[in-house]
């Protein structure tokens, strides 16, 4: 059962009076608690895609639908009840002067809901942070931290559906392992549906389902999990893609 | 083909800022030595790598401060050079690549005049020779059509071309010693691979020592002859890139594990595990 | 006081109102490196309490003439700074003239900035036609000589210092509308804005709790370094006759009314107007200090 509908979608920016088709003409559908993947290089639009979902993209033709419904413009309050996005950069994303605990309750707040003192608590240690955080600031806390603070704001309206922008292209080695391994978890324990983009070939493969290779806005090929290990992708472009990324991995038959 | 004596050596090198809330301590005694190879220098972020290279160079500013028992360029103190003696080597013996064009070229020259600049100003050539070099170094950087790329400006040049032409900038003096930090790390995978090439192809070809900074462990393991793992401020381990593999300090060990592999196991990523004592030295 | 300290630095605060007042309580440490703005926001102290305790600090009553002591020099015992045409001492009339200033700086700084921040932030939010109407609206203002206006509202409505101040003020708060105009232009295409926005928050939600807070560094810096030019302006409607009336001591009717005397006298003239130059440096110097302590560029991730 498809959750999220993408159907021959086209997004136009006006750059200085010149049309910019950052988004041509690509369809993608998405399972019930699927993880679905977007890669693809600079310019290729995967991005664009998860902002046209949100309504932040001017899109000039197709359609998306969410749960068999069309989305409303502008999406209203409903909308940020089942769609909720985590951003890529960690030292963007949260508001320099709002404290941990107003970042957390804010959509509460927005939404009227109550109980927002326990609701935050809660958020802090299913993310894994310690409680004691709730009120630093961004600038106190470390690039993981924060993307920590970032999943546990887009989970406090409870949605079904996780867009996740490059979430981990900002940190560390080492602490993505800890975030990938947190989202993983949390789309168990809640039964989430992701669609994540990256442009990098290693953690699509580890979090994805299936995974839709773009390149300059243009859906090139979709793959599955199975397909994208075994490298049997039937296009040139997706073919480069994997060598160059599988060229930095270092191979377990090399050099030992 | 080994050197007697190594271009750089670096002896208990240490970076401090001052804050208003004390000390930072960037770099808590590093060493090094470098011969005409390439050393990779491998860290995450806040590990002090970045810092190393900008004090090789004395790039370092105040609240910064810069302390090493000794600090050698092929002879030369750098611990002891006046800013003068700085000047004439930074471009000219040493040279530094950094991670974005965008940020790293002036936005309102035009590429031709960054390259002649140096030439020009330092070593007196006159216009037309200089033309006539900056081309060369663009050709040598694989750019298809220079004299196109001469005239243009830094922000009408994809990444790549804008990397390449940096790299380019930074050999027209014809430097013993490059220093990149994080040359590849705002490009796409596929144009990283040319870039890396290029570099590779023009270290060897000029036999220069290159310091490559980077916080990809596996793609400086590819690159480097020599590996320094550094991790909050100081180097944990110094391995040869082919041993890599075989990394017995559990920092490194854990590096290697903790990235996702294509093809690899679904199950959580083995993280890094923070508990042994080389972690709580760190704050010392 | 290191209880109070440790209670200010603590690394997990335990509510909202602690953590601001820790991060305030580092802001005034960096301030406190800065030696100029430490001098400049002593020379502001020095304002305040000149003007708080003007009755008990000036040794005589500033409006009382005494014709047989006009135009002593400065050093005369009992008249530090000499006295005027009038008669008066000038140290005391310089001290209640402070509370003037004060008046009119306060004044302003609390109406032109927030009517600039709110004219700013709305135009940077919405942009399209609302940006258009109210920049222009914006530009008429800023083209207004203040002088011509003090007059035109003198005319209508008489002189003194209220009228003075809301000319000053309504020339004064274009300058702050495009401060925020452009931070809000910055601060619109953030993450943190499209989060808050993905969560359903309405326009004057975010940009009462969002925008806003990121253009007040800005806004505040303006606010104290254009401090020195109100009190100048101020001064000269003073000068001209536009603003504070005789017999009040306000610093630029004081320059006004000794200009007669400026070659032999020169103390009349010359006093009020060094209190004007400090008073002005002061401020000048604190704004430049503000502006390392609040820019965020450099208060560093």
């Amino acid at each position: 059962m498809s959750l999220i509908e993408v159907e021959n979608l086209t997004v136009t920016f006006r750059v200085k009076g010149r049309a910019v088709q950052a988004v041509q003409d690509v369809s993608l559908s998405v399972d019930l608690r699927e993880s679905y993947g977007l890669v693809g290089e600079s310019g290729s639009g995967k991005s664009t895609i998860l902002r046209a979902i949100c309504g932040m993209a001017p899109v000039t033709a197709g359609t998306i639908r969410i749960d068999g419904e069309t989305l409303p413009t502008p999406r209203g309050r409903a909308f940020s009840r089942q769609v909720q996005m985590v951003f890529q950069d960690p030292y963007a994303s949260l508001h320099p002067r709002h404290t941990i605990d107003r970042t957390l309750s804010e959509p509460l707040a927005i939404h009227g809901l109550p109980g927002s003192d326990a609701k935050v608590v809660k958020a802090l240690e299913d993310v894994g942070l310690p409680t004691s955080f709730r009120f630093r600031y961004p600038h106190q806390l470390s690039g993981g931290q924060r993307q920590r603070v970032a999943i546990a704001r887009a989970l406090m309206l409870e949605p079904s559906i996780l867009l996740l922008d490059e979430p981990t292209s900002a940190l560390d080695a080492s602490v993505q392992a800890e975030v990938l391994n947190l989202l993983n978890r949390l789309r168990e324990e809640r039964g989430l549906t992701f669609l994540m983009v990256s442009h990098d070939l290693a953690v699509i493969d580890h979090m994805c389902d299936r995974v839709l290779v773009m390149q300059n806005g243009r859906a090139v090929e979709e793959l599955s999990r199975d397909a994208l290990a075994s490298a049997q992708m039937t296009t040139d472009y997706a073919r480069s893609l994997f060598d160059a990324s599988a060229d930095r991995m270092l191979a377990p038959a090399r050099g030992a | 083909m080994t050197d007697a004596k190594p271009l750089l050596q670096v002896e208990n090198l240490r970076v401090t800022f001052e804050t208003e809330t004390g000390p930072v301590k960037a770099v808590r005694g590093v060493s090094f030595s470098l011969g005409r190879e390439r050393l990779g220098i491998v860290g995450e972020s806040g590990s002090g790598k970045t810092m190393t290279g900008r004090a090789v160079l004395r790039l370092i500013r105040p609240p910064g401060r810069v302390e090493a028992d000794s600090m050698i360029f092929d002879g030369q103190d750098l611990m002891a050079a006046s800013d003068r003696e700085m000047r004439a080597l930074r471009g000219q013996r040493i040279g530094m690549v950094m991670q974005d064009p965008k940020y790293s070229l002036n936005p309102v020259m035009n590429v031709g005049d960054q390259l002649t600049e140096g030439l020009r100003q330092r070593d007196r050539i006159g216009r037309v020779e200089a033309r006539a070099k900056a081309i060369a170094a663009l050709e040598a950087v694989h750019i298809r059509d220079p004299e196109r790329v001469m005239d243009a400006f830094p922000h009408e040049l994809s990444g790549g071309m804008g990397q390449r032409v940096m790299i380019a900038m930074m050999l027209i003096p014809e430097p013993d010693l490059l220093i990149a930090d994080e040359p590849t790390s705002a490009l796409d995978v596929t144009v990283q691979a040319e870039v890396l090439s290029i570099l590779d192809n023009l270290v060897r070809d000029r036999g220069m020592g290159l310091i490559f900074i980077s916080h990809d462990l596996r793609l400086v393991s590819r690159f480097c002859d020599r590996v320094l793992v550094m991790y909050k401020g100081q180097v944990v381990e110094e391995i040869a890139a082919g041993d890599l593999l075989a990394a017995k300090h559990p920092y490194t060990q854990g590096l290697l594990n903790c990235l996702p592999r294509i093809g690899g196991a679904r199950g959580p990523l083995p993280g890094l595990d923070r508990s042994g004592d080389w972690a709580k030295d760190a704050t010392a | 006081m290191s209880t109070l300290t440790a209670w200010l630095t603590d690394p997990n605060p335990s509510s909202r109102r602690q953590a601001k007042l820790g991060q305030m309580w580092l802001a005034w440490l960096r301030i406190r490196r800065n030696r100029l703005a430490m001098a400049g926001l002593v020379i502001v102290a020095l304002l305040l309490i000149a003007a708080a305790f003007a009755p008990w600090l000036a040794p005589h009553d500033p409006y009382m003439q005494d014709l047989s002591r006009r135009l002593l020099p400065p050093g005369t015992p009992g008249n530090l700074l000499g006295t005027d045409d009038f008669g008066r001492d000038i140290l005391s009339r310089i001290l209640y003239g402070s509370r003037i200033t004060l008046y009119i700086v306060a004044l302003v700084a609390v109406t032109a900035p927030v009517l600039g921040l709110l004219v700013g932030t709305v135009a940077g939010y919405f942009g399209g036609w609302v940006d258009a109407v109210l920049m222009r609206i914006t530009d008429i203002f800023l083209a207004f000589p203040r002088l011509i206006l003090a007059l035109a509202l003198v005319a209508v409505l008489g002189p003194g210092v209220e009228n003075a101040v809301l000319a000053i003020a309504l020339t004064a708060w274009p300058p702050y509308a495009r401060v925020a105009r452009a931070e809000t232009l910055t601060v619109r295409n953030s993450d943190y804005i499209a989060a808050v926005r993905l969560q359903g928050a309405s326009a004057p939600r975010i940009i009462a709790g969002h925008v806003v807070p990121m253009c007040l560094p800005s806004v505040i810096i303006r606010v104290t370094l254009d401090m020195a030019g109100v009190i100048l302006i101020a001064a000269g409607l003073g000068f001209l006759g536009l603003g504070v009336q005789p017999p009040l001591p306000e610093w630029g009717l004081m320059i006004s009314s000794g200009r007669q005397y400026l070659f032999e006298h020169w103390w009349v003239s010359t006093m009020p107007g060094l209190a004007i130059f400090i008073v002005s440096l002061g401020f000048n110097l604190l704004g430049d200090g503000l502006r390392d302590v609040l820019d965020p560029r450099s208060s560093g991730k």
